[in-house]
């Protein structure tokens, strides 16, 4: 069976389609973020709307948070592929949560330059302030805490992202600073990329 | 010494369309549109410009590849993925610096014949994709992109492509499959990119770096950016500099600079925190072989630093001074090449789960003196035996540091403990825990 990218796979009809069970709250792409994917899609080839895959992703995380299945069908049918090549995607790359976190998403960068100059130190400092390990999430929903990998900017070790942005050269010791901060001020708190200091 | 690619890093404003085009921004594109695109790319032969991403390849040779008898599009991908542990320049240069970029962009595109340059940027730089898209906006209004630029009839369009957290996204073919909207898992090659690439159409993937040159060179000629550096190591470079350096950052050089000199000079890293001793170097991003001490009073040039048995790749220096245990590096750097493996062959897929595990038992102290010669052998059963280059990667950490520092592996076992447990690492750390 073959799947003709312009053919019309959103029915339900598909063998992937149905496969697919249901998960999560009914999800329907906001008209706003519909008509952003449209344009991004005009990007590619007609023929290679795939190619705008993560990009619709990424919207359905922003819309729900997180990337349900439904969000995953929804895709599926606006970019107009099997519900199997979105859950081939979402299930690659780490920047997509496939169950709900936290409304801060803390990542702390371990890679090496970033662990010589004190990583682990601070993800441990971090685990103790917000009493979860790696990779859980708080009772009350504000923060997850994840290691990740070199963010790229390591003269500013270590890094630390949080949802969109990042903070830089994150002691340990001012770790209960980092999660206060970001109670009492959210992202207003954070250093950002001292790169983009000029462009926000 | 003059910046050629970092200028106005530091100056106010110093990205924006206006500063870029009174310091004489998009000339090179005028300049390159009166010329046939067989010139461009003969220009940029001639002046040796070697891919800044980690291979050191002639980007000029690069672009003659492209099929342009071709009858279908052809693509211009830019590797923006930036993802080599210890390698941030990219990160400055399209911060800071986006025309030029752009500007590199679309020479490249009227040298193989594309009408799309497509900037493959990794997920986490969000903010990256944000200035991207801006100062593409405002090029686009004031006519440097888009149809019929310079009235020339050249038409040509750039995109941002936003990845979404993977390493393995910044090998060409992977990159060119993720941008297809697929896992970033690489093809078997041949056939190679300048062949069948993006959408099976002839493709030059360059790094942002390398597009960087090429305005340059096409401004000021092929002999003056030769004559920048050593024979066969031409024009300016970055340097990232990180780890336990003075003064970590991005520093610009041509490549006589030593490493030595780039480690230690005021203008640069300034030295060792703490003004301790230095143990290793590992000279071109993580997955290269480590310089030692005595190692590093040579050129940080492709050919100087691979005379001395390593290897220039992304030129991210990460620095380590004598309170960083060997075992514990390695160890932290398998873990991030059994995270980043895309799983595709069987030899890094399974190889760097297994290194990892090793070092892990090793540097808590559970290890056995036969796990080392071990280490060794599941690491020469990786190298070259993969589908792509990121086995190699992965077993390099491995290899060069056993064959550097096997006494501390041996201490570590026959001692049950990690005999160099600096303050800077977690007191009590479980290892392995996955995201
Ligand atoms: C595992 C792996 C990761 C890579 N990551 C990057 C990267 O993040 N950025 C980059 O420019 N090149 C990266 N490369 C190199 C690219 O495959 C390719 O050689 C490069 O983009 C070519 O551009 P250049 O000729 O301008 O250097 C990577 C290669 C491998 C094997
Ligand atoms: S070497 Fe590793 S990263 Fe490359 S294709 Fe094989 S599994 Fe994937
Ligand atoms: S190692 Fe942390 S940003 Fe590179």
């Amino acid at each position: 069976m073959s799947f003709h990218p312009l053919m019309d796979y959103g029915k339900g009809m598909h063998q992937s389609q149905r496969a697919l069970a249901d998960e999560g709250p009914a999800f329907v792409f906001t008209a706003e973020n519909l008509a952003t994917l449209e344009d991004i899609c005009s990007r590619y080839p007609a023929e290679r709307r795939k190619s705008a895959v993560i990009a619709a992703l990424y919207l359905a995380q922003r819309q729900q948070g997180y990337i349900s299945r439904n969000a995953m069908k929804a895709v599926a049918a606006a970019i107009r592929i099997s519900t199997a090549e979105v859950e081939d995607v979402v299930s690659f790359y780490t920047m997509f949560y496939q169950r709900p976190v936290g409304k801060n998403i803390i990542q702390v960068c371990r890679t090496l330059s970033c662990a010589l100059n004190g990583a682990e130190r601070l993800t441990d400092e971090l685990q103790k302030v917000l009493g979860i390990s790696t990779g859980e999430t708080t009772a009350d929903g504000a923060f997850s805490l994840f290691e990740v990998e070199c963010l790229g900017a390591c003269d500013r070790a270590p890094v630390v992202g949080v949802n969109d942005d990042w903070h830089e050269c994150q002691r340990p010791e001012d770790a209960q600073k980092l999660v206060d901060g970001l109670r009492t001020k959210g992202a207003a708190s954070l250093t950002g990329c001292h790169l983009h200091k000029e462009h926000s | 010494m003059e910046l050629i690619l970092t200028p106005h890093v530091n100056t106010p404003n110093g990205f924006t369309l206006d500063f870029y085009v009174k310091q004489g921004g998009y000339e090179a594109l005028r300049k390159a549109l009166s010329m046939t695109p067989d010139d461009v790319v003969d220009v940029v032969k001639a002046s040796g410009l070697r891919g800044r991403g980690g291979a050191g390849f002639p980007t000029g040779m690069k672009w003659q590849f492209v099929d342009k008898k071709s009858s279908k599009p052809k693509y211009i991908c830019c590797n923006a993925d930036e993802s080599e542990p210890g390698t941030f320049k990219d990160h400055v240069l399209m911060e800071r610096n986006p025309h030029l970029l752009f500007e590199g962009c679309l020479i490249a595109c009227h040298a193989i014949g594309a009408k799309v340059a497509y900037i493959y940027i990794r997920g986490e730089f969000y903010h990256v994709q944000e200035v991207l898209e801006a100062e593409l906006a405002k090029a686009r209004a004031a006519g440097f992109i888009g149809k019929n630029i310079f009235g020339t009839g050249f038409d040509c369009e750039i995109f941002v492509h936003r990845g979404a957290g993977a390493y393995e996204a910044g090998e060409e073919t992977a990159l060119i499959e993720s941008l297809e909207g697929k896992r970033a898992q690489p093809r078997l090659k041949p056939p190679f990119p300048a062949v069948a690439g993006l959408y099976d159409c002839p493709t030059a993937v360059n790094n942002v770096e390398t597009l960087c040159n090429v305005p340059p060179i096409i401004t000021r000629g092929a002999e003056w950016f030769a004559s920048l550096g050593p024979e066969k190591n031409g024009g300016p470079k970055l340097y990232c500099l990180s780890g336990h350096v003075k003064r970590p950052g991005v520093y610009e050089a041509p490549m006589h600079v030593t490493v030595k000199e780039l480690i230690y000079g005021e203008q640069y890293g300034g030295g060792i925190r703490g003004d301790r001793k230095l143990k290793a170097v590992i000279p071109g991003g993580s997955s290269v072989p480590i310089l030692l001490p005595d190692q590093i009073d040579i050129p940080a040039s492709f050919d100087g630093v691979m005379k001395a048995g390593s290897m220039l790749g992304s030129a991210g220096m990460i620095v380590m001074d004598e309170t960083t245990c060997m075992v514990w590096a390695a160890e932290n750097l398998l873990y991030f090449y059994k995270h980043e493996s895309c799983g595709k062959c069987t030899p890094c897929r399974e190889g760097g789960d297994w290194l990892h595990k090793l070092l892990g038992r090793i540097e808590r102290g559970e290890g056995q003196m036969k796990d080392i010669d071990l280490l060794l052998s599941v690491a020469n059963n990786i190298t070259g035996k993969t589908l792509c280059a990121f086995g190699d990667a992965a077993a390099t950490p491995v290899l060069t540091t056993v064959g550097l520092f096997r006494e501390e592996f041996e201490a570590h076992v026959r001692e049950g403990r990690c005999t160099l447990k600096a303050d800077w690492r977690s007191e009590a750390r479980a290892h392995a825990h996955a995201h």
